[in-house]
């Protein structure tokens, strides 16, 4: 706790279940952690152990069923769901597995769609939207639709999209999950860069290859935290 | 800026609806023939009533029209080639009118005559009105040239006459109208005025001078021509007596003109042993007319309402599918932190977008429809603001109504679900 102003994200006994009929399931279970700001993070673990829940969370997509969970010292547990929207509209950027572009706007408008919500006016937008593009290597696809990329470029243009609101945590459930080894490679490098500009990144992961690229490996099971490896 | 914003999400919904150009078309058609009827039916409507306004207008709003008929009884009456059919209004009714009424602001009494007329060697027979100076103001007459009876015309029992422009070209055609002397039956009369003359009718009721060629003063024909009249009709030979053909009276107050006509009957009841006269109120029969249109806006709106009920739950239809269908779309739009209510205006604005733009396509088919009916059945049709304004109020209206109930569903999408499912 010396260094609470470093610390980005902070779970304390975060819990999350999900009620299967009767069943309760723990998606997480008594989980806490810190993040410190600027750090890179790889979570792990098998099929159901909870690591997409976990990034939900983190997130604010999604709200724990008891425990505090605290983003840059303030606790968004008992934010509703507009406070919510706002966090991640300010302060989050996503990345998914499958890219999530929406397939009949163009790279441009895809990009820009965060800035829309920002209230950002057109111009601006356009102005920013190339920029972006151009730091992910697509300045030449802007007026294409997603369904024209390549994997790899459509998850580079997701990375564009998710830095357009210049969020200070990055969340990335397996990016490159859907990509050959050496697209998610560049995909991996894409996110080291962006980590040495000072990204705190949390990224959920099945290969070691990838979470290799993180200093903190956490690993999960059953909804708990398993060990963390940090290099 | 928020007005550009606006406009930028009004853009934003156009283009989506644009990606599905042939959906939002068929989604549109339910609008647009909704709308497109009932600005058409609108103005036709407005048009018939307007046209039959026109018509009870000329006639007066204010006058009453009381009539001598032939009764019954008298027309079943059977007295020979001798006997005299006597009937219908008298001097004294006109007088009593005058006296016992003071919501009655003119009185303008009829004797209607068919004489034969020469001018020169020009012969014809001219129909010819007997009546007073009250006639004209009464029924206000364009005066082409000279004047229109006067007060000392009747009282003084000068022979003049003002012609009618029927009147006047049949009988002066080239020549000089003013100051001619034209001979009714035997006697002379000069030409002092000749004025403009009203066609038109209304149901059974016809404008009072509608065939006229001439007025000439009440006293004129009274003293000059009396009230017998000889007919010839199939074969035989009718007589008849009657000494006014019409009275025409006017209330000073829009108000008091249906009281005042059925104070009117009263009274000719009590002295007519028989039913030889008829009131006519043109205000009774625009009071008529404007219940009838009142029916038919009423049935109108009711056919226009279904149908725009029907287009209105297309679009709602439509727009539900949508949003199932855009679920991973919204769920993404969530993620990027969209709040649920930038979620509904979304969906919102694309179903208003829908129904106006529906709405715009069918006031031009409205618009176009109408003139079409003008110009190929000469039925006159009637545009009204109201009669724009209001379809595409409306067309708004079921926009939002309708488009509600999916943007609220699309709002409700959680965007963890929307985004697992692939
Ligand atoms: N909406 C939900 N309703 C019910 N159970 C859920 C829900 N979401 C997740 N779970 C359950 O919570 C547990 C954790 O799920 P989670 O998606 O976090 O796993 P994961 O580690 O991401 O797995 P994978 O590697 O397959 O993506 C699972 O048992 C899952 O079935
Ligand atoms: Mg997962």
């Amino acid at each position: 706790m010396t260094a609470q102003d470093n610390t980005i994200v902070q779970l304390d006994r975060a819990v999350k279940t999900y009620a299967m009929g009767l069943q309760k399931v723990h998606a997480l279970n008594d989980v806490s952690l810190d993040i410190k700001s600027g750090s890179f993070w790889a979570v792990m673990g098998s099929s159901g152990s909870g690591k997409s829940t976990l990034l939900n969370i983190v997130g604010c997509l999604d709200r724990l069923s008891s425990g505090a969970y605290l983003v840059e010292g303030q606790n968004v547990a008992g934010l509703d769901d507009n406070a919510l929207s706002d966090r991640r509209l300010r302060q989050i950027g996503f990345i998914f597995q499958s890219f999530n572009l929406i397939p009949q706007l163009t790279v441009q408008r895809n990009i820009e769609l965060p800035l829309y919500y920002l209230g950002w006016d057109a111009e601006r937008s356009r102005e920013r939207g190339r920029e972006l593009a151009r730091k992910v290597g697509l300045e030449d696809r802007l007026n294409h639709r997603p369904s024209e990329l390549s994997g790899g470029q459509m998850q580079r243009v997701a990375i564009a999209r998710a830095l357009a609101n210049d969020p200070r945590l990055l969340l990335a459930d397996e990016p490159t999950g859907n990509l050959d080894s050496a697209t998610g490679e560049q995909i991996m490098r894409l996110l080291r860069d962006l980590h040495g500009e000072g990204k705190t990144i949390v990224m959920v992961t099945h290969e070691s290859h990838v979470a290799a690229y993180a200093q903190n490996r956490l690993h999960m099971k059953d909804g708990r935290i398993d060990r963390i490896e940090s290099s | 800026m928020k007005n550009s914003r606006f406009i930028r999400n009004i853009m934003l919904g156009m283009e989506n609806l644009w990606l599905h150009k042939l959906r939002s078309a068929l989604t549109m058609l339910g609008m647009v023939f909704g709308v497109g009827s009932v600005v058409a039916m609108l103005s036709v409507g407005e048009g018939a009533g307007k046209q039959a306004m026109q018509e009870i207008a000329k006639l007066g709003s204010h006058n009453i029209i009381v009539s001598s008929v032939k009764s019954v009884e008298e027309e079943s009456a059977t007295g020979g080639q001798t006997r005299i059919s006597m009937y219908g209004l008298t001097y004294d009714d006109h007088k009593r009118m005058q006296e016992s009424f003071p919501a009655l602001r003119e009185i303008a009494p009829v004797k209607l005559i068919r004489k034969e007329a020469r001018l020169g060697d020009r012969m014809m027979e001219l129909r010819v009105v007997g009546t007073t100076d009250a006639w004209f103001r009464l029924v206000p007459r364009t005066v082409l040239a000279g004047r229109t009876l006067r007060r000392e015309d009747e009282t003084e029992v000068r022979p003049v006459a003002v012609l009618t422009e029927f009147g006047a070209r049949k009988l002066l055609a080239t020549r000089n109208t003013l100051g001619q002397i034209v001979r009714i039956g035997s006697d002379a009369f000069e030409v002092v005025g000749i004025v403009r003359n009203e066609s038109g009718q209304t149901g059974t009721m016809q404008i009072p001078d509608q065939d006229v060629d001439a007025y000439i003063p009440l006293s004129v024909a009274r003293q000059y021509f009396g009230d017998h009249f000889v007919r010839r009709s199939a074969g035989a030979t009718i007589r008849e007596r009657v000494e006014l053909h019409q009275i025409i009276a006017q209330a000073d107050d829009m108000d008091h003109v249906e009281p005042t006509a059925n104070a009117i009957e009263h009274m000719l009841r009590r002295f007519h042993k028989n039913e030889d006269y008829r009131i006519s109120v043109p205000l009774a029969l625009l009071r008529q007319a404007e219940a009838t249109k009142r029916t038919f806006n009423i049935v109108l709106g009711s056919i226009a309402g279904i149908s725009l009920l029907v287009g209105g739950i297309g679009i709602m239809n439509i727009m539900l599918a949508s949003v199932t269908e855009r679920t991973r779309e919204i769920g993404i739009r969530r993620a990027i932190g969209a709040k649920r209510r930038q979620i509904i205006h979304q969906f919102l604005i694309e179903t208003i977008v829908l129904s106006t733009l529906g709405g715009l396509i069918g006031i031009g088919l409205g618009v176009l429809t109408p003139l079409a009916i003008t110009w190929f059945s000469g039925m006159p049709t009637v545009l009204t603001p109201l009669g724009i304004l209001l379809p595409l109020a409306i067309s708004l209206i079921v926009g939002i109504v309708f488009g509600l109930y999916p943007a609220a569903n699309a709002a409700r999408v959680d965007p963890i679900i929307a985004l697992r499912h692939e």
